[in-house]
């Protein structure tokens, strides 16, 4: 069920007196899609979070939702509903009255506002809690709390500004799986920024990868995983190898192998495919030219490292079961796997 | 703060002058009224040679800045080792050690200068009627400001690790303090030692109530005969204290408050490395 | 144990300085409000109760209790000022730096910038009385409780500054932004967040400035040179001469009286920049 409206960032620029925080962008976000801005700090993701809000002010370029152009509205009357990276619950306040906040603002009567309130405390599991204090969470309580906070105004937006970043690494795989539940059954057009690509991809209808205030592609993980459009998207995005390949027609010769050269690579000539680890095959082979240099165990899976006969080092992926049977020293052959890689310009 | 209006610039205009008007006039009136010639008119520095001129003002001065030369001194050799060793091997001390530093805070120096009276008795006894005796109170008196100075920098280190690096390299208490500590905590220490020398500079109730003639003390008693004088005394000892924490701040330009208020940073996130080294 | 004793010897200095030179000057002035000449009496403490002593007392809980407020209100609104300053604009540190040196000096210095002011032959005195005729220093106000009230406030608004600017900077950007992102307006949430997280750091601070005024003696002391219109002057009077109502040793009971009151005030000061420090930090 989507109830949440469009919205539309047109050609947004951030300019401070040098700095480019933002340079022309423009993203569209469908109502009820999740999109997920990924990029490393100072790109330019957490401007365009804060310019969408009303927080900052854009430079040049506009902003609608719904249709409706904000650019100019502040940030008090944009109905959106944000959620901080740390420390934004009121701590003179408890739990259910930063929930009710919202509606405090937009002059709800207290009945009304209460029960609001603990539905949304109830949607995100914290009911027990409601009389508590702020210091009195943990993190990830807080956030939750934060969620509810925004959601609790109905807002046409969700935003939230990394806020995952803070939490401890198992506290941060609940709560994304939470947020992401909880905006589904909500439905809000939702703008979730991060640095965390494992984070983006597993709760993002789209992600859009951004470097330094531009956007460098916009698609749904799988295809951001598969068929990454530039170097920088393929670099941050997931595990590579750089294995010396040779483009010509479209196609690159690497490993023995020849696959489809991803459009984004370079025309022709020699250079380096980015790899990902769970495309390399590796098969003992007394006559082999690579031999294995280690092999690491990660629970599930193992990654089996091999040096080839140039000197280069290839790490492969694959089931544990299957990385038993290979021990440092072994001689094998590593081949790559039919899916396209995008080559980029040796020495990058 | 991003959209400041005209009319919110001009309201903090207007009290940034009305502000600055206030303080600072009386500082300009003290300059003039000490550099006028009250019989004939016109200018005259008469007042500002008094200061070394006038043998029991320029003796009082002397005795001041020397009392916060050996205030400050007496307050580094005690304070830094104790906080130190409480940090290090007496952790339960320290509750103990903060409220008896902050309390000076509570009870007044004047209350100090009367039950002080018997105290003096015997300090005068042992180590003579100087006003330089009046370092044991003084350094009382700091302490509450010293503390935090030098708690503040202690904090902001590691001094568990550091001293035991340097012990574990052979270095005695002493050398661990003073090549490895004080080092680090140089800004704290200039801190605690400049506010400790404009407050000894600017303290009259207690050696006045006891009898000593330090530089308050006789800007008072010239105060009564000749205004100008004094003032120009006041001036000079206001202005000194403003360039002592000035070149203070500084100094210490950079170092940003312990327990900053910034949000937490990042943690490092699992799958972002990009690539297996070639 | 002998750990615990050995672990406690380096402490000692530091422990000796205080005992002697704070300890027993306070618990001196303690046990002889009520012990005059080793015989336990109440007759110092009655004198407290004396119609000079209450006047004294009443006089200064007043100039206290006003500088304070006027304190606490304008320098909130300079702490304001300061700290909606670009952090590293000179002016801001050099305003800083001024009120710490401002708040400590105290005393003697600001009687004789006030002298030079507005005092007879004060520089404000002079020009107006050229300009417009009035006499500003007439009556010799400057010498008595309203003039008190002028030149304390001058050291008691850099203290407000030195100590409210931390709550000030312990507002987090974030509420401000989580509040106008859930819809508040600059009044809404200066009314709803700002307001109810300072008021304890802004009551603990007038709390803390009225103990400091209370305390004060320099300035008052360098000003007026007869009569003991406020406590602080009534222990000078009693120091000096010890004819003062006829007791010796008048003092201690007024400096005990003067305890009383700071302490009852820092404890209160204490336990509301407790509930600051949790909030705010």
């Amino acid at each position: 069920m989507t109830n949440g409206v469009s919205v539309e960032l047109t050609d947004l620029t951030r300019v401070y007196g040098p700095v480019k925080a933002l340079d022309g962008l423009t993203l569209h976000i469908e109502p009820g899609e999740l999109v997920a801005l990924l990029g490393p700090s100072g790109c330019g993701k957490t401007t365009a979070l804060r310019i969408l809000a009303g927080l900052d002010e854009a430079t040049s370029g506009s902003v609608s939702v719904g249709g409706q152009d904000l650019t100019k509205v502040p940030a008090n009357k944009r109905d959106m509903g944000m959620v901080f990276q740390a420390y934004s619950l009121f701590p003179h306040l408890t739990v259910v009255d930063n929930v009710a906040f919202g509606l405090k603002m937009r002059g709800k009567d207290k009945g009304d506002r209460l029960s609001r309130a603990d539905e949304m405390l109830e949607l995100v599991g914290l009911t027990a809690h409601r009389n508590k204090y702020a210091s009195e969470l943990s993190g990830g309580q807080q956030q939750r709390v934060a969620l509810a906070r925004a959601l609790a105004i109905q807002p046409r937006v969700l935003l939230l500004d990394e806020p995952l970043s803070a939490l401890d690494a198992k506290v941060r795989v609940q709560l994304r799986d939470e947020i992401r539940r909880v905006q589904l059954e909500v439905g809000t057009t939702t703008l979730f920024v991060t640095h965390d690509q494992e984070e983006a991809l597993a709760v993002a209808d789209r992600v859009g990868v951004m470097s330094q205030g531009k956007l460098e592609q916009l698609a749904a993980p799988a295809e951001l995983y598969a068929n990454p459009a530039t170097p920088f998207v393929a670099e941050f995005v997931g595990l590579n190898n750089k294995v010396p390949a040779e483009v010509s027609g479209g196609q690159a010769k690497l490993l023995g192998s020849s696959v489809p050269a991803l459009p984004g690579s370079i025309s022709s000539g020699a250079g380096l495919a980015m790899v990902r680890p769970e495309s390399v095959t590796v098969t003992a082979d007394p006559s082999g030219t690579a031999s294995v240099t280690s092999v690491a165990f990660l629970g599930p899976i193992s990654r089996v490292f091999c040096t080839l006969a140039d000197g280069t080092v290839v790490g492969a992926q694959m089931a544990s079961s299957a990385a038993r049977v290979f021990s440092p020293g072994d001689p094998v052959t590593v081949g790559v796997e039919p899916t396209g890689v995008l080559v980029v310009e040796a020495g990058g | 703060m991003n959209r400041t209006s005209l009319g919110g610039k001009l309201l903090r205009g207007v009290l940034w002058v009305a502000f600055g008007l206030f303080f600072l006039f009386p500082l300009y009136a003290m300059a003039d009224f000490s550099t006028r010639n009250l019989l004939k008119g016109g200018r005259t520095l008469q007042a500002w040679k008094n200061l070394v001129q006038d043998d029991a003002l320029y003796q009082a001065i002397v005795i001041s800045l020397l009392l916060a030369v050996f205030t400050v001194v007496l307050m580094l050799v005690i304070l830094v080792p104790t906080m130190i060793w409480v940090r290090l091997r007496a952790p339960w001390a320290k509750g103990v050690i903060e409220f008896l530093c902050l309390l000076p805070l509570t009870i007044p120096a004047l209350v100090i200068v009367v039950g002080l009276r018997n105290v003096y008795l015997w300090v005068a006894y042992f180590l003579g009627e100087s006003a330089l005796t009046l370092t044991f109170v003084y350094v009382v008196l700091v302490l509450p400001f010293a503390y935090r100075a030098l708690d503040g920098a202690l904090s902001a280190i590691d001094l568990k690790t550091l001293s035991e690096a340097a012990r574990s390299l052979g270095a005695g208490w002493f050398a661990t303090i003073a090549r490895v500590v004080v080092p680090n905590i140089w800004s704290g220490i200039l801190s605690a030692a400049f506010i400790s020398i404009a407050v000894v500079l600017g303290e009259y109730t207690i050696a006045s109530l006891s009898g000593f003639q330090t530089l308050q003390v006789q800007i008072v008693l010239i105060g009564k005969a000749d205004g100008p004088t004094s003032v120009a005394a006041s001036l000079a000892v206001l202005v000194f204290g403003f360039v002592l924490l000035l070149v203070l701040a500084l100094l210490t330009r950079g170092r940003r408050r312990t327990g900053a208020i910034d949000a937490a940073v990042p943690a490092p996130t699992t799958a972002t490395q990009s690539g297996v080294p070639t | 144990m002998g750990r615990r004793i050995r672990d406690t010897l380096p402490l000692l200095p530091f422990l000796a300085l205080v005992t002697i030179f704070l300890i027993v000057p306070t618990v001196t002035v303690i046990f002889s409000a009520f012990f005059a000449d080793g015989v336990f009496s109440l007759e110092r403490i009655t004198a407290l109760f004396s119609d000079t002593a209450l006047a004294a007392l009443w006089k200064s809980v007043l100039l206290s209790g006003s500088t304070a407020i006027i304190g606490a209100v304008l320098g909130a609104v300079l702490a304001w000022l300061i700290v909606s300053s670009p952090p590293t604009s000179v002016v801001r540190r050099a305003v800083i730096s001024l009120c710490s040196v401002l708040a400590q000096f105290g005393g003697v210095a600001l009687a004789f910038a006030f002298l030079a002011t507005i005092g007879l032959n004060g520089v404000l005195t002079l020009w107006v009385q050229q300009v417009f005729g009035w006499n500003l220093a007439g009556s010799g106000w400057l010498y008595s409780l309203t003039g008190l009230i002028v030149v304390y406030t001058y050291f008691q608004i850099p203290l407000m500054v030195i100590v409210f600017v931390p709550a000030l900077e312990g507002l987090r950007e974030q509420w401000r932004e989580a509040a106008v992102s859930l819809g508040a307006s600059r009044v809404q949430y200066f009314r709803e967040v700002a307001a109810p997280l300072l008021t304890p750091a802004f009551l603990g601070s007038a709390l803390l400035l009225f103990a400091n005024a209370f305390a004060a003696y320099a300035t008052a002391a360098a000003l007026v040179s007869q009569g003991s219109p406020i406590l602080p002057l009534l222990i000078r009077a009693a120091l000096t001469s010890e004819v003062v109502l006829g007791q010796s040793g008048f003092a201690y009971a007024l400096a005990l009286e003067m305890i009383v009151v700071v302490a009852v005030v820092m404890v209160a000061y204490n336990l509301l920049v407790r509930r600051t420090a949790r909030w705010l930090k």
